[in-house]
């Protein structure tokens, strides 16, 4: 152990010390160039940059940046390039390289560097092929990015250094491809380099390359062979591109299937199983969120180390808290009201209102701020798929929230008790079932599933007074369209609306497609005026 | 035939609110106009049009009842009937304006100039006249409830199923209607109106003038209404509302019953949203929001569904309060809006009148009041 310790030390001493000496020759080398920078007009100092660009050396990044900020001065004694910043009346000089501090000077005493369109156009074009030598992989990434779109042929050599020192493959295939694409674009490239980067560029296979493809595929002067392999290529990609971008619609059709879902699956406990049409399920959805954002406000004041748990600790919360607030409307309201579903339906439309103004009053009718853990942030990438992580972990929860309900409703003893009640009600009285007390605790259910829908929307949705408005008649299509008293019903009303909505959207819009699918509902319940899948039964009136 | 078909819907209550809307038919323009304004039973010009606005609810009001207090069917999207009325009211208005909006265009209103309109698109056609606006205030919202009758009636799709979906059909009005590219102003609506049958909209003579034609409208309304409910027709109705398919096997077709008077029903609304919209100045999609009509259902639950009268009287309480306490304690409004949902589904659910005729009825056995069903549906 210690030997390899020993070397260790010896190996990073000598590491050390190679850069330190790198660096101050190369600082050495640097000074006469950025000398160059104040050395007359414009043109003079347009070859000083290409000059200090050609070192490939990182120190010259902050002269450039400087310079394009505008804060590179000429000290008139002795000619000498320094960065100045404003300070009482006169600059306080600091060395551009390096940053030494170089003392005060008068305003007189020094000049100041002037730019103009074009000299900016080549410190970019300068910073953009230095950063392509950096050390850090992500700042190489993103100057070949920066390469790839600006596809200025200046950077092609620089470029091509570049690529050959480069080892890693991410960044190493981001750079062929900014090189293919300058290829295409610059003047006078033999056919064969052509074809070998539209086959690059076909690889790449997005957005841009579809454009840079297009461009190639009208470009005058472009040869037979070069505008049939573009041609080929640009179908391809076409091809590539709208199979993703049907993948992500399905993507986001799924993930808005998963929030109808949410939303509509505690109106399918009470409305489909329960037969009680409750209008104010959208204020149990706000209420939720509401407790999800006092929770996480408890947290952050509290014990802000558990941020990051928030959201898990609001689910529980949130469920517990709008399914009281649901048993006390049912046991308050609701009771007094079974079998007279329109009266039950303005009675609850009265308590959304008020519940709405409750939280008005109580929160202000501002929107509050929940913010996402570290976890459920971010996103990443699957082929041509952007996936959010909240998204992704939103479609989880609600497909968990089906399952437990589900299972709750199947295989206990709660779901029994709640499916005895709604089939026969004195059958279940009689065999010792508390009706009136499953009844407001079916209701509990409903709401609280209701309340954990808020804590999914709490991430993607304005946590407002109004929150629960927005999805109420949503909701109601869905359970509506799934089929009354049916959860799969609901999954597949849920999934189908969401899926159409998405779909619809490129072509009509959002608004437009949504007024679409309101229509199509309204003609469906025409042709199945009980939904998807509506329980068999032989009564005239169901 | 008609006058003795109208005279059927005579009867005490009937006479009543006959009374009272004509000593308002009198009194106002008098207080108004006549009063100066410096005497104590001198009535602001605001007020006038406020009433106004009130009378013309009143009559939304009463046209819901007919479906929903004497057929059964609630409707959660009645204001979309009276919404369209109002914006084929408010294209007249708008037509009216002529060269004197903010461009100066000849033709086209303001916002179609604004948004780079080059010509007035079809259906703004003939919105110059005022009897062809005047026919399309029936129309759009007759055929409108026509259509969307004549398939939900027929495949049978009733109670809470028919309300969600006429709630679906005026959402999804409001958000059509808040499209710039639908050509109805978008979220703006149609405002700014100038002149009406070439007078001027905001002269007082107008503004009364507006009003006595809505209290006219209301008489009228109330007339056709009680009527119906009075002949062989309006028992029909009451019976589908008590026992749909008892009625059917009795060989009557409910859904012909069930449609002609939903039609009519929106074809009343939209003469209301017609006299709302002159008198408010303006119509924008908001009147579209399912809030709007589920709030036209608890003016008829407050007065009492199934008395035409309740509903006109509902109307007028529950918009006098809102008015008071949106004013006063604008806190509190939706507190009490919703606590008035809650109290009068719980503890009045035959509304105001019904609890004044059980009490009449307590006394008085024999006197025959043809109550709401208890039933729901």
């Amino acid at each position: 152990m210690p030997r390899a310790l020993r070397l260790w030390a010896a190996m990073l001493l000598v590491v050390a010390a190679t850069a330190a000496t790198l660096s101050g020759a190369l600082a050495a080398d640097l000074k006469p160039l950025v000398r160059n920078l104040g050395a007359g007009g414009f043109a003079d100092t347009e070859a000083a940059i290409a000059a200090l660009a050609q070192t490939g050396d990182p120190a010259v990044v902050p002269v450039l940046q400087a310079l394009e900020a505008g804060d590179l001065y000429v000290r008139k004694e002795d000619r000498e390039v320094v960065r100045g910043s404003a300070s009482n009346g006169g600059y306080t000089l600091t060395d551009p390289l390096g940053g030494a501090a170089l003392g005060e000077a008068g305003r007189g005493a020094v000049d100041k560097i002037r730019i103009n369109n074009s000299l900016r156009r080549a410190i970019s074009a300068a910073l953009g092929s230095l950063t392509l030598m950096s050390p850090d992989a992500g700042a190489r990434r993103a100057a070949a990015d920066s390469v790839f779109k600006t596809r200025n042929p200046d950077g092609l050599a620089a470029l091509e250094t570049a690529l050959g020192r480069e080892n890693d493959p991410a960044v190493r295939s981001i750079m062929e491809q900014a090189r293919a694409a300058i290829l295409l674009t610059a003047a006078g490239t033999p056919d064969a380099d052509r074809l070998g980067a539209i086959e690059t560029i076909r690889a790449r296979g997005d957005q841009e390359s579809l454009a840079l493809l297009n461009a190639v595929r009208s470009a005058e002067g472009a040869s037979a062979a070069v505008r049939a392999a573009a041609d080929k290529a640009f179908e391809a990609v076409e091809m590539r591109l709208s199979l993703w971008g049907m993948a992500q619609n399905l993507w986001y059709g799924l993930s808005l299937g998963s929030v109808l879902l949410l939303a509509a699956i505690g109106l399918a406990v009470t409305f489909g199983v329960m037969g009680v049409i409750n209008m104010a399920h959208g204020e149990m959805v706000m209420i939720g969120a509401y407790a999800t954002f006092l929770v996480q406000d408890a947290i952050r004041t509290y014990a802000p180390g558990l941020f990051d748990a928030s959201i898990l600790i609001a689910i529980p919360v949130a469920f517990l808290v709008s399914g009281a607030v649901g048993v006390l409307i049912e046991r308050t309201v609701i009771r007094w009201l079974y079998g007279r579903p329109l009266e039950t339906l303005l009675a609850t439309w009265g308590l959304s209102l008020v519940l709405q103004q409750a939280v008005r009053s109580i929160f202000g009718p501002t929107n509050r701020e929940v913010g996402a853990p570290s976890w459920m942030s971010g996103s990443f990438e699957l082929g041509g798929l952007v996936i959010t992580h909240g998204r992704l972990w939103i479609v989880i929860f609600a497909f968990l929230v089906f399952g437990l309900l589900l299972v709750a409703l199947k295989r206990t003893w709660f779901g029994l008790a709640i499916r005895a009640v709604t089939q026969n009600r004195n059958m279940a009285s009689a065999m010792g079932i508390r009706t009136a007390r499953m009844d407001a605790l079916t209701f509990g259910l409903g709401s609280g599933i209701a309340g954990l829908a808020g804590v999914a929307l709490s991430q993607i949705d304005n946590v407002s007074p109004n929150l629960g408005q927005s999805y109420i008649i949503d909701s109601f299509m869905v359970v509506v369209f799934g089929g009354v008293g049916n959860l799969w019903g609901t999954l597949v009303g849920a999934l189908a609306l969401g899926t159409v909505n998405k779909f619809l959207e490129p072509y009509a819009g959002a608004v437009l497609g949504k007024i679409l699918v309101l229509i199509f509902i309204i003609l469906f319940i025409q042709r199945r005026p009980r939904g998807l899948f509506a329980l068999k039964g032989r009564a005239v009136e169901a | 035939m008609l006058t003795r078909f109208l005279l059927l819907g005579l009867d005490k209550r009937a006479g009543v609110l006959l009374t009272v809307l004509a000593v308002l038919a009198v009194a106002v323009p008098v207080m108004a106009l006549a009063v100066p304004p410096d005497s104590p039973f001198h009535l602001p010009m605001h007020s006038v049009s406020l009433l106004g606005k009130y009378l013309s609810f009143a009559l939304l009001a009463l046209a819901l009842d007919l479906v929903w207090g004497y057929c059964g069917i609630l409707s959660l999207g009645h204001a979309a009937f009276f919404t369209l009325g109002g914006y084929a009211m408010g294209m007249y208005l708008m037509r009216q304006i002529g060269p004197r909006g903010v461009y100066g265009h000849p033709e086209l209103p303001d916002f179609m100039v604004f948004l780079n309109w080059k010509e007035l698109p079809w259906y703004w056609q003939g919105f110059d006249q005022f009897w062809f606006a005047a026919l399309m205030v029936l129309a759009v919202p007759g055929l409108l409830a026509f259509a969307f009758g004549w398939f939900a009636f027929r495949s049978r799709v009733t109670g809470v199923y028919l309300s969600i979906i006429t709630q679906a059909m005026t959402f999804a009005l409001l958000l059509a209607f808040f499209r710039n590219d639908m050509g109805f102003g978008g979220n703006n609506g149609l405002t700014d109106f100038k002149e009406i049958l070439g007078y001027d909209i905001q002269a007082p003579a107008t503004r009364v003038g507006l009003f006595v034609a809505t209290v006219a409208a209301l008489a009228a309304g109330y007339m056709v209404a009680s009527s119906l409910v009075a002949s062989k027709l309006g028992k029909v109705l009451v019976a589908v509302r008590d026992a749909e398919s008892r009625v059917r096997f009795l060989g009557y077709s409910v859904e012909r019953y069930k449609l002609f008077v939903w039609t009519l029903s929106a074809c009343m609304a939209g003469v209301a949203g017609a006299l709302y919209v002159p008198q408010v100045g303006i119509i924008n999609p908001s009147e579209f929001a399912p809030a709007a009509s589920i709030e036209a259902v608890i003016w008829v639950a407050v007065g009492g569904r199934g008395t035409l009268a309740g509903a006109v009287l509902g109307a007028v309480l529950v918009n006098y309060g809102k008015t008071y306490f949106t004013a006063a304690l604008p806190e509190l409004w939706l507190f009490a809006l919703g606590g008035l949902f809650v109290l009068v589904t719980l503890f009045l659910p035959k509304g105001i009148l019904g609890l004044a005729a059980d009490r009449f009825r307590k006394r008085e056995p024999a006197a025959a009041v043809p109550a709401a069903a208890s039933k729901g549906a």
